[in-house]
């Protein structure tokens, strides 16, 4: 036994296991996420079932099996459920229904011995509603104003047909509602912000009436164009809501569904598996590029995608230089004393401060002092609103970019330090200066080390949450932060964030249920995304190693 | 040039018919408290090869760092005294460091290419200057190539990574990265002690052509090589500068007892 334990073998057990344990971690958890989160866009199948009633009598439903569980017969008297037998554990299923507006709730559980005959009709028919959620029914016929246009074998490909033409009208008018409206709402603005300057710089009374006859006429204009685009609007809101469809519910209730209000529509049940798979993707499509609906529980995640993107791009751009300036002045010129220990002990330990703390010191400096100096200085036309003195995607990235300060300056430091002597000397006893020296040779020797640096503080400004809560994230932002208007990126406006967005989800949602497998789709795309960025700077980083061989000597 | 007109094996070397590149007055350098040169006094003959030998931490390697002012970069490294290059005292306040540097080139034990390409590596300390014409940088990077008798082995690999290059080949390298910008004098510390036999022959070779053009102070180990590729030598000894004179003397009838220990090998 003691011969067994100093030839070193249990060490290397221990050691061994210990990876062993961290493998099992991160496969379960990245398992956990994949699975749950790739269920979220399967077509699955709609069931016609009969629920048993307690008095004896049968519901007609049509659902989707979400989930089966096992639960014991005295938790279920305690929710006073009535059984007649004398089973210890139950089967149950939490079912869902659709159909919140005539339900008033959209997922329900049910002891599997009260379903009976279930069947899949194939005409079941799933209709992602812009309100409500989504509806269950059976089609019945398709209308245009009062007059019938398809009904039966016909029906279908023609509501898909309107389906699409009430999309196209939907685009329109969201495009002329963000755009030209907006367009002319911020020109209004502009005009009343520039009479208040001028009130605010002392201008005469005359100036004043000056300014207001031309930006009278000039409002008249606009008022003008917003009446033609209104006018318009009307026209294209009534053609959109030209056709409805009317369809039954399970227990035979005749609904009416505006085409206007249909996201999306279709018939599990008739779909081949090849079918599914491709609408599979269209739905992991339309999750990564479309906006939110209904506080979040349905519909997209792109801008918070992309609101995740920009900042960590923002950040990035602001703590390298900083970061790696820093570094250089620590490692290369600072006098190496007692002092410098105290500067270096105390960045190092930054790292180690809560986030939140980061947070309040983002909100608190950056945002009120920073923002509200600046605001007092250069928009005081504005105030009391804010211009820039509110949280926004620039104070979020500012505010990760002092988060991750400490982990670019020690990696900095850290492969500054590493480059070998020999090469500076090399450098130096060819005449160059120390600045030449460090900016040709040493520098570019410890990329590779900024890079670490860089990914190290980019997988963890993307995963952080809750700083961003107080200094510009938001669970829903009316718009991007890189748009199509003047000046093209905003950074003072707000931003979705996906690990915003998880938290939002998965606490603060209204419909937990509904949300569950959103929350795991959104998790797997953070940690996707937080995958990819670190990919392309460990690709990069790769490419500068390969490139400076030497260090590996 | 009249000097060398003569084949070198014939001619009778003396110092006191050479003329004085650099000249040692009175140098004495201190590492904080520790008197590491003892008022060295000493002249390097132009287009000699001049090595320093004697035994670990004698403080040959120090004296060869002062000739460029390596030693700055230490940082308790106090030194008295002077060194003149050319009449001129290179400790002067005036004088420009990377000015002396580029006119007193270095060559360091471990071959230090620098992360870039062959050609780059050679151009660099042209670029440094300023110089950025592309036919002036071929012409150099060639001739420089060639005198240090690697050309014919990377003319085709120019642009590839200087690590790519063996040992040997590297310190060659180093040595073109050197002369490329013209110095006067070229120090070479321990040039081949990392190096295979076969790469030290080479260098050995190199340093013999090169005396020709550039006056060479080498530190060395090996005395075989001293006695193979200088022309004078210096024995140094816990800081001193125990004796001075042509190699021949000091490797067949050295003056001092202690340089006559130290070569026949009863110390050090």
């Amino acid at each position: 036994m003691r011969a067994w334990f100093r030839t070193g073998t249990p060490w290397i057990w221990l050691n061994a296991g210990a990876i062993a344990l961290c493998l099992i971690m991160v496969v379960s958890v990245l398992g956990l996420i994949f699975v749950q989160g790739a269920k979220h866009f399967w077509p699955a199948n709609l069931y016609a079932i009969q629920v048993k009633q307690t008095d004896g009598s049968v519901k007609p439903l049509l659902v989707k099996h979400v989930r089966n569980e096992e639960v014991s017969a005295s938790v279920l008297k305690d929710f006073g459920v009535l059984l007649e037998g004398n089973d210890l554990v139950y089967q149950r299923e939490l079912l869902k229904l659709g159909n919140r507006d005539i339900y008033g709730r959209d997922f329900a559980w049910f002891l599997s011995k009260d379903l009976l005959d279930r069947q899949q009709p194939a005409n079941a028919t799933v209709i992602e509603r812009r309100e409500w959620g989504k509806f269950y029914g059976f089609p019945l016929k398709l209308l245009e104003g009062q007059q019938v246009i398809a009904a039966g074998e016909n029906l279908w490909p023609e509501f898909i047909n309107r389906l699409k033409r009430a999309k196209d009208l939907h685009d329109e008018i969201n495009d002329i509602e963000k755009g030209d409206i907006g367009e002319i709402n911020r020109a209004m603005e502009s005009l009343r912000l520039s009479k208040r300057r001028l009130e605010l710089s002392k201008a005469s009374a005359e100036e004043i009436a000056i300014f207001d006859q031309a930006s009278n006429q000039e409002k008249a204009e606009l008022d003008a164009s917003f009446a033609v685009l209104q006018q318009k609007l009307e026209e294209l809101y009534a053609q959109a809501r030209r056709d409805s469809l009317v369809l039954t519910t399970a227990e035979g209730q005749l609904i009416s569904i505006n085409l206007s209000q249909i996201v999306h529509a279709h018939q599990p049940n008739a779909m081949t598996t090849l079918q599914k798979i491709g609408h599979y993707f269209k739905n992991v499509y339309a999750f990564l590029s479309e906006e939110p609906r209904e506080a979040n529980t349905e519909g997209g995640i792109f801008p918070a995608i992309f609101g995740t993107i920009t900042m960590v791009f923002l950040m990035t751009i602001i703590v390298t230089p900083f970061g790696v300036l820093a570094a250089i002045y620590l490692r290369e010129y600072a006098k190496q004393g007692t002092l410098l220990k105290i500067i270096r002990i105390s960045v190092y330990n930054l790292a180690g401060v809560p986030s939140i703390v980061y947070g309040v010191f983002g909100l608190g400096f950056f945002v009120y002092i920073m923002g509200g100096s600046i605001d007092q200085l250069f928009f005081p036309e504005s105030l009391p609103a804010p211009t820039v003195g509110t949280p926004g995607l620039f104070w979020a990235s500012l505010t990760l970019a002092l988060l991750t300060l400490p982990v670019v300056i020690v990696s900095t430091e850290e492969g500054l330090s590493r480059i070998p002597s020999a090469i500076r000397m090399g450098s130096l006893a060819l005449g160059a200066t120390k600045s030449e020296t460090l900016w040709k040779v040493v520098i570019p020797l410890a990329t590779p080390a900024m890079m670490t640096g860089l990914i190290l503080s980019i997988a963890r400004a993307a995963g952080e949450v809750a700083p961003l809560m107080l200094v510009g994230v938001v669970k829903l932002a009316p718009s991007l932060p890189i748009d199509g208007h003047f000046p093209y990126i905003h950074l003072e406006q707000k931003i979705m964030h996906l690990g915003f967005h998880v938290y939002d989800v998965g606490f603060q949602s209204p419909n937990i249920e509904a949300s569950r497998t959103l929350l795991y789709a959104t998790a797997l795309v953070l940690v996707v995304l937080i995958v990819l960025l670190n990919a392309v700077a460990i690709r990069l980083r790769n490419n500068l190693r390969e490139r400076y061989r030497s260090e590996s000597e | 040039m009249t000097q060398h007109q003569m084949p070198y094996s014939f001619m009778e070397l003396d110092l006191a018919n050479e003329k004085s590149k650099m000249q040692v007055n009175d140098l004495s350098l201190h590492y904080g408290n520790s008197l590491v040169l003892k008022n060295i006094n000493l002249i390097i003959p132009e287009k000699r090869v001049t090595a320093f030998i004697g035994p670990s931490g004698c403080g040959k390697s120090t004296l060869l760092r002062c000739f460029n002012r390596m030693n700055d970069l230490v940082d308790n490294c106090r030194i008295s005294g002077e060194i003149l290059l050319d009449e001129q005292n290179i400790y002067d306040k005036s004088v420009d460091v990377a000015e002396l540097r580029r006119s007193v080139g270095m060559v360091f034990q471990k071959p230090n290419p620098f992360p870039k390409t062959i050609y780059e590596n050679v151009a660099y300390g042209l670029r440094l200057q300023g110089i950025s014409d592309r036919r002036v940088l071929d012409e150099v990077v060639e001739t420089s190539l060639k005198s240090a008798a690697l050309w014919a082995e990377v003319k085709d690999r120019l642009h590839e990574n200087a690590f790519g290059l063996s040992g040997g080949q590297q310190q060659r390298l180093v040595i073109a990265r050197a002369i490329a910008i013209e110095p006067d004098v070229l120090l070479l510390d321990e040039p081949a002690s990392a190096l295979d036999p076969i790469s030290t022959l080479k260098i050995e070779e190199l340093i013999c052509e090169l005396k020709t053009r550039y006056t060479i102070v080498i530190v060395t180990h090996n005395m075989q090589q001293a006695a193979r590729v200088s022309d004078y030598t210096a024995f140094m000894y816990m800081g001193d500068l125990v004796e001075f004179d042509t190699t021949n003397k000091i490797f067949t009838t050295p003056s001092q007892q202690q340089t006559e220990d130290y070569i026949t090998g009863r110390f050090g």
